[in-house]
């Protein structure tokens, strides 16, 4: 086998790297063979460095040292470890909620004028659940209420953040019952880092049930903030077309690649690059046009409102750049490879930083201000179409693929694309459910990681859940890897699901895979999934629902967080690679298994993604039991290849 | 497939929308914009409007605001490939199409050209109050909006004939090709008219909306919806107007794009042609858009996808039929034939099978008929009863078993008793004087089943077998099912299932009182087993039966859950907040009026007596039954008294929490009868001789009482005081 196709199943994304390795420019994969073999203290999650009598290791063996210099038993390492992941992801997430929260309070109050309100209709919806009297108010005045409320439940010391209550009452009483309703989004994440500073919490079940805590502030709290706030501004996503793959950079263009997680500057990139004065100047610059497209998450946001085309997920970042035909990569926050400035040193690409929170030594930093964001936006676009006269035509080579693909699905849009606007309803998709036409519902989100083939286990997993008649919902890079596949073209129905999958989406007219956004928009799924619930026949709380996750790739921090707050949702969620806590038998026990007592949702760890779809089956079918549903109307289809 | 569908009444509805707008235009040219316009007779205005938008139409003016809304529910078709979703797009092409419909049916009447020949046109307020009330409360089952034509007049005859049978309303109109039902009726001389239940509407599809403005009036009329409560109004519909649409002949685009207004309805669409289906269910009940090719078939089909319930008022037999013949016994002089009891072999048998291998109301009497039978003889018998419905369960199948004995009772000259395979049935020489055959007790099975269970059941096939081979042949299948039914109640103990259900039923008269029926301790009237409980609350899932996870146990000697207290503190208003469910002296459960029997405390003695409703002289309490009804009744908790079940006394779970069985110490001879082997195996189990229980000869009075239970020594003497 050649070292591209071992790498990446996608074929532009082997075209890229057979290319980097020609021109011996080092990729992730590269640096992950150089720094073979990785600590396996590290995957075991047995090491503490968090104060200076250590560091300390525990012996895996059982051989050597079982206690850290201050006594720690392994249970307390492996869980104050994993606390402190959880602590960053929700961080990370609850942050870009936060910064939308102001931008919102700054659109408010006029000083962010390029912004505009576009989604009254919600900006009304949440404002009722902030218990905001909405009669009469200016929808300026409205939103600055809103934003005023939920940046008071980043900094609420008491009490419960409010989103957390639109769960099922079942679901917040157990929170409640066991105590780990989040009270404030900042105050959780505080606390996990006060309860692992040295000689604090040892208790490892007390620390991961603070965990769970923390991630409901993030899955209830920052997340659905930052998911709803978006959509406040810039509209909540409806049904659209777009283009996923390196085959939307175009020769004959000016190539802006935006990549990182927040839109707020990239819905203005968005539509800076339409600007007239521009795009005068690109065709001056020999250019025909200008392209904007997106990378990872931010690349989700602006594909799920405007349809702009989609270059890639997060493992083809460094490949964007090798096509030579990447003018700007202006970048915000997360996932973004410190690699990219040497890659792009080899291309005339400039990468652009814009946040004061992410800047690279060496790197042209434009930092981005609300007040002025459409002047910032424009100016690098303009830098964009300056360097196009840099571009070196002999080093551009373009991977010709590019796939179609229908986004767009917010919770929201589920009413009326299934009932209109007068019988707006969930009670199809339940009726389907209940019916056994759908055997269930699947969740699969997450990242890219080179120790897994690029896009493989999402394909592998979610088409073998879709041929046993599960509907799945994406998100993130997961969604990416799908569309690239064509999984998200509404044809996908006719080859790859089962019959009963495919009687759905033929009535509605909907792709077997759906793309609900990026990955704060994590929490569509919560509401999609509440919002099941609360039409009813299918159990009153989450977890009683057919219904699973899977994070099958996934390498970010935040990716655990989600799984934390999904299983803390009551939803049982499948991880690969495992989560690094396998050096101590008791948090792994109670995470693979014993949580399912406390929350109804528990992990397991499973590297074949066909295995991982049947214990998401199982699960599934065990649901259906247990709500008394009919047995599924078909059996799984046997996908030709 | 649906995009066909979708985009054809996308394609309609621009069209007939344009059509209303050009009309609507033409309009104001011609009579202005304060032109008064209306329906005959109606206070709704253009009822449709008036519902799904809140718009009140007086002027022809007023139609431009209707107009913009049904512009904006337009959608553009489906594309060929990466098409985006349709379904939500082609429900509002639907709601469009209707307020465009109503718009220009409306104007024709401003210009005189509704109704048309030999059509009623727009249905009247007074008409909605007389028969739609009917439609909504269930007395009649359902309206059918036939569209277009049949393939010959003949067909057309029997179509409406089919429903008229049925008490079905049909509503005729609209054409293929210009050739209208109403006309293949009329050829026929089939008497047209609201008397007949056959309403010819109009020859063109846009007149396709006066049966459905007339439903959306219902919603108004009798679910007290307000104008512009849309969503309201469209479930009231889909809950309870039975309509559908049968489509007979092609469909163009208008008329799929009726249909999908229709849909928003919760009204199916049937058509006799090769359409694609639309299967999956949410916005209608069942599914939404299917064909069916068979025009012997299409009448039932209709009915199931709509879920119309068939009412048979009347049951038709030769003989009289009444709750009142129940009780009747038929004398061995009086008997023409009989089966079963120690006579000959019987047995009845109910079960549930795939739709499309039965035939709803077919009954098949297999070897000698009743004319065929010698007078005085006894003959083999195997009723074997086939049902099949959407929402038929296994579980059921001994729910509508046990019926038949009360079914055939109910019928003059006819005897039913025992069940299952010790079953004993005699006929009259009255009733085969008048007529009764063997086949009635099929029709009588068939009818009732649908009168009683419709909600579960949509077909019932009755086969009666009177030859010794089939009926020995048969038995096995039976006799393996009436078994496996037992051990799944027999197996069944408190600690086997987590869940409970409530009975409420009796709220009505006892507000407070709950029932909390276990597998163990069925309700207290007598008539609901555990699975019963669970049987209702599946078949009413809103009904008096609710399930109640137990939840933690926190007495489990006294039966005493967390989920059990929460609940019975709800539903009983806040007035109880525990149960022991296996005590009568701490927190005893309550009782509403209906129960079987009453259990006391006799404190001289140390124990319980148990008396039965039937019995009528005095017990060792000092109180006839009436009078100790009255201190247990009500819903309200007192130690030492209750109302129960007569079947709880055999249970495992009676009263342990105060020592069980062996605390009875009197009961009535007829209750002992009654619970006969029951109580036997159970006094075994627990060591205790049935003799020792006392009954109305030993003792009536508590001296005497004490007196025979020391003579006898019973165990009670020796237990724990009990108060």
């Amino acid at each position: 086998m050649k070292e591209e196709s071992k790498r990446s199943i996608d074929k532009a994304s082997q075209q890229m790297i057979d290319k980097a390795a020609k021109e011996k420019v080092k990729l992730s994969w590269d640096r992950l063979e150089d720094m073979e073999p990785q600590c396996g203290f590290g995957q075991l999650g047995i090491c503490c460095r968090n104060c200076t009598m250590g560091p300390c290791r525990i012996d895996p063996f059982g051989e050597g040292p079982q206690k850290a210099v201050c006594g720690a038993d392994v249970d307390t390492i492996v869980a104050r470890n994993l606390l402190r992941h959880i602590a960053v992801g929700a961080a990370a997430h609850s942050d870009h909620g936060r910064d939308v929260a102001h931008t919102l309070l700054l659109a408010s109050e006029g000083k962010a004028h390029d912004y505009e309100i576009k989604d009254v209709e919600k900006l009304k919806k949440i404002a009722g659940y902030y218990e905001i009297k909405t009669d009469g108010k200016k929808k300026e005045e409205l939103a600055r209420e809103v934003a005023e409320a939920s940046l008071a439940d980043f900094g609420r010391q008491e009490g419960e953040i409010k989103f957390a209550n639109r769960a099922p009452a079942k679901r917040v009483e157990l929170w409640r019952k066991l105590g780990i309703m989040p009270r404030g989004i900042d105050r959780e994440i505080v606390e996990c880092l006060h309860r692992t500073h040295m000689g604090v919490d040892n208790d490892y079940k007390n620390i991961l049930l603070h965990g769970l805590r923390t991630s409901l502030g993030d899955g209830w709290g920052g997340s659905m903030i930052a998911t709803e706030l978006q959509d406040i501004f810039f509209a909540t996503p409806e049904p659209i077309r777009g283009k996923v793959n390196l085959g939307v950079l175009k020769e004959d263009l000016v190539n802006i690649v935006v990549h990182g997680h927040e839109p707020i500057l990239s819905e203005m990139a968005v539509k800076a690059s339409q600007d007239p004065e521009l795009l005068e100047m690109a065709k001056k610059s020999g250019a025909k046009g200008i392209n904007l497209v997106g990378m990872c998450c931010t690349a989700n946001e602006i594909l799920m409102r405007h349809g702009v085309p989609v270059a890639g997920n997060f493992l083809q970042q460094e490949l964007a750049i090798m096509t030579g035909a990447v003018e700007v990569m202006m970048v915000d926050v997360q996932c973004i490879m410190p690699a990219l400035k040497d890659i792009a040193s080899c291309f005339h690409t400039q990468i652009i930083t814009t946040s004061p929170k992410a800047k690279f030594p060496g790197v042209t930093h434009i930092e981005f201000k609300e007040e002025k964001a459409y002047e910032v936006a424009k100016s690098i676009i303009k830098m964009a179409v300056d360097n196009f006269k840099k571009r070196k035509k002999e080093r551009v080579d373009i991977p010709k693929e590019e796939m179609d693909l229908v986004a767009g699905f917010s919770a929201e849009v589920i009413h009326h694309i299934l009932g209109g606007r007068f019988r707006a309803t969930y009670r199809p998709l339940n009726d389907a459910i209940i019916s056994g036409r759908l055997r269930g519902v699947a969740g699969v989100v997450g990242c890219n990681n080179p120790h897994v083939k690029h896009d493989w286990a999402h394909l592998e997993l979610v088409k073998e859940l879709i041929r046993s008649d599960v509907l799945v919902l994406q998100t993130g890079c997961s969604a990416i890897a799908c569309a690239k596949a064509g999984l998200m073209k509404p044809e996908a129905g006719f080859k790859y699901a089962g019959y009963g999958l495919r009687e759905i989406c033929e009535a509605v007219g909907i792709p077997p895979v759906l793309h609900l956004g990026s990955c704060v928009d994590n929490s569509r799924i919560l509401i999609a999934a509440t919002e099941i619930i609360k039409e009813g026949g299918l159990g009153d709380d989450l977890s009683c629902l057919p219904a699973a996750g899977a994070a099958p790739e996934w390498m970010s921090e935040k990716a655990i967080t989600i799984g934390m707050y999904f299983v803390a949702s009551g939803v049982f969620t499948v991880f690969n690679p495992p989560q690094p806590i396998l050096g101590s038998k008791n948090v792994s026990d109670l995470v693979c298994s014993k949580l399912k007592d406390l929350v109804g949702g528990y992990f397991a760890f499973e590297s074949n993604p066909k295995k991982m779809a049947k214990l998401m089956i199982n699960h599934i079918d065990k649901k259906r039991k247990e709500l008394n549903l009919k047995p599924v109307m078909y059996k799984p289809i046997i996908v030709k290849t | 497939m649906s995009k066909i569908v979708a985009g054809a009444a996308m394609r309609g509805a621009r069209i007939v929308v344009d059509e209303a707008e050009k009309l609507f235009n033409q309009t104001i040219k011609e009579k202005g914009k304060d032109q008064e316009i209306e329906f005959p007779e109606t206070a709704f205005y253009l009822p449709m409007a008036y519902a799904l938008l809140g718009i009140e139409v007086k002027t022809v003016g007023d139609i431009e605001a209707v107009l913009k809304e049904a512009k904006s529910l337009l959608r553009d078709e489906p594309k060929d490939k990466l098409w985006l979703p349709y379904l939500g797009g082609a429900l509002d092409s639907g709601i469009a199409t209707l307020l465009a419909e109503e718009i220009i049916v409306a104007i024709r009447y401003l210009y005189g050209k509704e109704p048309q020949a030999d059509c009623c046109g727009f249905f009247t307020d007074t008409i909605l109050r007389t028969l739609g009330i009917q439609l909504v409360d269930g007395r009649m089952p359902g309206f059918a909006a036939i569209l277009g034509a049949a393939p010959d007049n003949k067909t057309a005859v029997k179509i409406v004939r089919e429903f008229q049978k049925r008490n079905i309303l049909s509503f005729v109109g609209s054409n293929v090709n210009g050739r209208s039902i109403i006309d293949q009726l009329k050829e026929e001389k089939v008497e047209m008219g609201w008397d007949t239940y056959i309403v010819p509407y109009g020859r063109d599809t846009v007149t396709g909306v006066y049966p459905l403005n007339w439903a959306i009036r219902g919603a108004l009329t009798f679910g007290g919806h307000k104008k512009g409560e849309a969503l309201k109004c469209l479930t009231y519909c889909k809950e309870r107007v039975f309509a559908f649409g049968l489509v007979l002949g092609e469909l163009d685009d208008l008329k799929y794009a009726t249909g999908a207004g229709a849909i928003n309805m919760g009204f199916p669409i049937i058509a006799d042609t090769d359409i694609p289906e639309i299967r999956p269910s949410g916005i209608c009940t069942y599914e939404h858009l299917v064909k069916e090719l068979d025009h012997k078939r299409i009448i039932q089909r209709c009915i199931e996808v709509r879920g119309v319930k068939v009412k048979i008022s009347e049951v038709p037999i030769p003989v009289a039929y009444s709750a009142a013949f129940e009780g009747e016994r038929i004398r061995r002089e009086q008997t023409y034939v009989q089966f079963g009891g120690k006579f000959s072999k019987a047995f009845e048998f109910v079960k549930g099978v795939e739709a499309d291998s039965i035939e709803d109301g077919k009954v098949e009497v297999i070897g000698p008929e009743i004319d065929d039978m010698k007078e005085g003889a006894a003959y083999p018998l195997a009723i074997y009863v086939e049902t099949a419905g959407r929402k038929m369960e296994k579980d059921f199948e001994p729910i509508l078993e046990r019926q038949i004995h009360n079914f055939l009772n109910e019928a003059m000259g006819i005897f039913h008793m025992g069940q299952r395979n010790s079953c004993w049935i005699r006929i009259s020489k009255d009733a085969n004087k008048k007529g009764f055959k063997l086949k009635h007790f099929g029709v009588i099975i068939h009818a009732r089943l649908h009168e009683s269970f419709g909600k579960i059941i949509d077909k019932v096939h009755v086969k009666l077998y009177t030859k010794e081979d089939d009926v020995k042949r048969l038995m096995p299948e039976a006799e393996a099912s009436y078994s496996s039914r037992d051990e799944r109640m027999a197996g069944m103990t408190d600690e086997s299932v987590d869940t409970f259900y409530s009975c409420t039923l009796c709220q009505s008269f006892a507000p407070n009182h709950v029932c909390i029926v276990k597998p163990e301790r069925l309700g207290l009237c007598g008539a609901y087993s555990w699975l019963d409980a669970k049987a209702c609350y599946e078949l009413n899932p809103a009904g008096p039966n609710q399930p109640i996870k137990k939840g933690r146990a926190i007495d489990p000697e006294r039966g005493e859950w967390e989920g059990v207290n929460k609940f019975i503190y709800d539903k009983s208003n806040k007035t109880l907040e525990r149960f022991h469910g296996y005590s009568i002296m701490s927190n005893p459960e309550t009782s509403c009026g209906c129960f079987e029997c009453i259990i006391a405390i006799l404190p001289e003695v140390n124990g319980f007596m148990v008396v039965n409703r039937e019995y009528s002289g005095f017990t060792p309490a000092g109180m006839k039954f009436s009078t100790l009804a009255g201190s247990v009744g009500g819903g309200a908790q007192t130690p030492g008294f209750m109302g129960i079940g007569k079947l709880y006394v055999v249970s495992k779970k009676f009263i342990i929490a105060d020592g069980g069985i062996k605390r009875l110490v009197w009961m009535p001879k007829e209750l002992k009868a009654a619970l006969g082997e029951k109580l036997k195996k159970r006094c075994a189990e627990e060591k205790l001789s049935l003799e020792k229980i006392a009954d109305e000869e030993n003792a009536v009075e508590t001296d005497q009482l004490m007196e025979y239970l020391t003579k006898v020594g019973h165990p009670a003497l020796k237990m724990p005081p009990l108060v």
